[in-house]
């Protein structure tokens, strides 16, 4: 079976900065893998790499067997984005939001109307559908910006520190929507800073330091977080 | 191709619901046409001399009201990463330069339709409704030139601290070509000359909108992309 992610030798130099060394790293369909790393690692830069925002300096990456240098627009449609940003323009409300980026991703007429709604439902902002997001409050818009990212049933959810700002009705929001049906089979690969949350969600661990992975396991290698934070947390000082 | 113009409805929309640009646009085009026709005050019977004069003084009104303007174009996008979020999308970025003309070009063009009859108070003409439509059209060229360019260079300047500054710096010497047959053709069509007469300009102006969209659809990529 092909992987959902497929990164080789890949190296992003920012002037003369290099900021990713030589990754390696395959994710299978389905999984869901944490990485973690201290400020200024490069996970952020592996996230846009990835979703095609920038272009590697060296190396190559495929999602579901697209490369994304060679043909990015079908990279992007697999991909779903959630980052520190809130991706909403708050001159437009939230229906109209989730309108217009769904037409963007090619969905239409009853089928988008219908997952509009859906998602209005799953994130709880039906009543509020119809104001502007700039009278959203953080948490709304939070909850906003996740029915944006999972609009258009993406198999690959990019998700950038998630947890900064998300109320714990967000993120229960959140998580459970990963959790749901829908998303189960999905591939995630999510950048935390938050251990025990990130630990209890993924499968997969890895951790990025200086541009370059310094652990990369499973979490059935641990009996527990207490194990995993044990062997691991000198790794992230 | 169809999501460019899904951009610039969503920018039109969110535009009309605040109508932020278009006022400040509008209400800055008035006031320079204003300006000019006060300290212009006494050459206003002499027809020969506002001839000479209003086309230049029109442009001018148009040109920094329409700057004024394109330095936001981007701002809207940039406010919650939205410019990121539209990379994101299925779409070349091509298409996202192409939303973003459609939008621009329609509110800035909105602006001159409507400056026009203030401008024909204050310069005292009487204008047919043909030369009216000439007139539209050469508005059309000329901001068509000015939006292709301008909004790349929106985009260029996005990441800079001087950004307000640094756009007009840039833009003015570029837009010297398409000025200046604006003007002249804006000219020829106010001292009542028909359209086989403006011929050269109006060529002058759609090659130039022509060649300038080309290359700014072809460079916009490595401008959005770091
Ligand atoms: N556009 C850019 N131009 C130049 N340098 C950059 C750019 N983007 C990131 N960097 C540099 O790359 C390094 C890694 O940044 P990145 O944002 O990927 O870190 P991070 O692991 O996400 O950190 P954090 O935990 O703080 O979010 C940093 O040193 C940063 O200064
Ligand atoms: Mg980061």
């Amino acid at each position: 079976m092909e992987n959902a992610v497929s990164i080789r030798e890949l190296s992003k130099v920012f002037g003369k900065t290099p900021v990713l060394k030589a990754l390696d790293l395959d994710l299978r369909k389905g999984e869901f893998a944490v990485i973690f790393g201290p400020n200024g690692a490069g996970k952020t830069t592996l996230l846009k790499l990835i979703s095609t925002l920038i272009e590697p300096t060296a190396g190559s990456v495929f999602v579901s067997g697209f490369n994304i240098t060679e043909e990015p627009e079908k990279v992007r449609k697999e991909i779903g984005m959630l980052s520190h940003d809130s991706y909403l323009y708050g001159d437009l409300t939230a229906k109209e939001n989730l309108h217009f980026f769904g037409k963007m991703y090619g969905i239409d007429g009853q089928e988008l109307e219908k997952r509009i709604l859906q998602l209005l439902k799953e994130v709880g902002l039906v009543t509020k559908a119809d104001e502007r997001v700039s009278t959203f409050s953080r948490g709304m818009k939070q909850r906003l910006s996740i029915a944006r990212a999972l609009l258009h049933r993406p198999s690959l959810l990019l998700l950038d520190e998630p947890y900064t700002g998300l109320d714990p009705g967000a993120s229960l929001v959140f998580e459970n929507l990963l959790k749901s049906p829908e998303f189960q089979g999905s591939t995630k690969l999510m950048v935390s800073h938050d251990l025990e949350r990130g630990f209890a969600l993924c499968n997969r661990l890895l951790i990025l330091d200086k541009g370059k992975f310094v652990y990369d396991g499973f979490k059935t290698n641990f009996s527990g977080f207490q194990e995993f934070r044990e062997k691991c947390g000198s790794m992230l000082a | 191709m169809i999501r460019s113009f899904y951009i610039a409805a969503k920018d039109l929309k969110a535009e009309f619901r605040t109508k932020q640009m278009l006022n400040s646009m509008f209400i800055f085009s008035l006031l320079v046409l204003v300006v000019f026709s006060v300290s212009f005050g006494d050459f206003l019977g002499d027809a020969e001399k506002v001839e000479k004069l209003a086309p230049g003084v029109l442009w001018i009104a148009f040109t920094f009201a329409g700057m004024l303007g394109l330095s936001r174009t981007f701002v809207m996008e940039t406010e919650n990463g939205c410019l990121e979020a539209l990379m994101l999308c299925p779409v070349d970025r091509g298409a996202i330069y192409t939303g973003k003309i459609l939008s621009n070009l329609a509110i800035v063009f909105l602006m001159e339709a409507v400056t026009l009859p203030f401008f024909i108070i204050l310069f005292n003409y009487s204008l047919g409704i043909g030369t009216l439509f000439l007139l539209l059209l050469i508005f059309f060229l000329g901001t068509f030139g000015f939006i292709a360019v301008g909004t790349l260079l929106s985009a260029l300047t996005l990441g800079t601290r001087t950004r307000e500054l640094l756009l007009p710096v840039l833009l003015l010497p570029v837009l010297l070509p398409v000025l200046i047959p604006a003007v002249e053709a804006t000219a020829g069509v106010l001292a009542g000359n028909s359209i086989g007469n403006l011929v050269p300009e109006i060529r002058l102006l759609a090659v130039y909108d022509l060649v300038f969209f080309v290359i700014s659809h072809l460079v916009f990529e490595y401008v959005v992309s770091d």
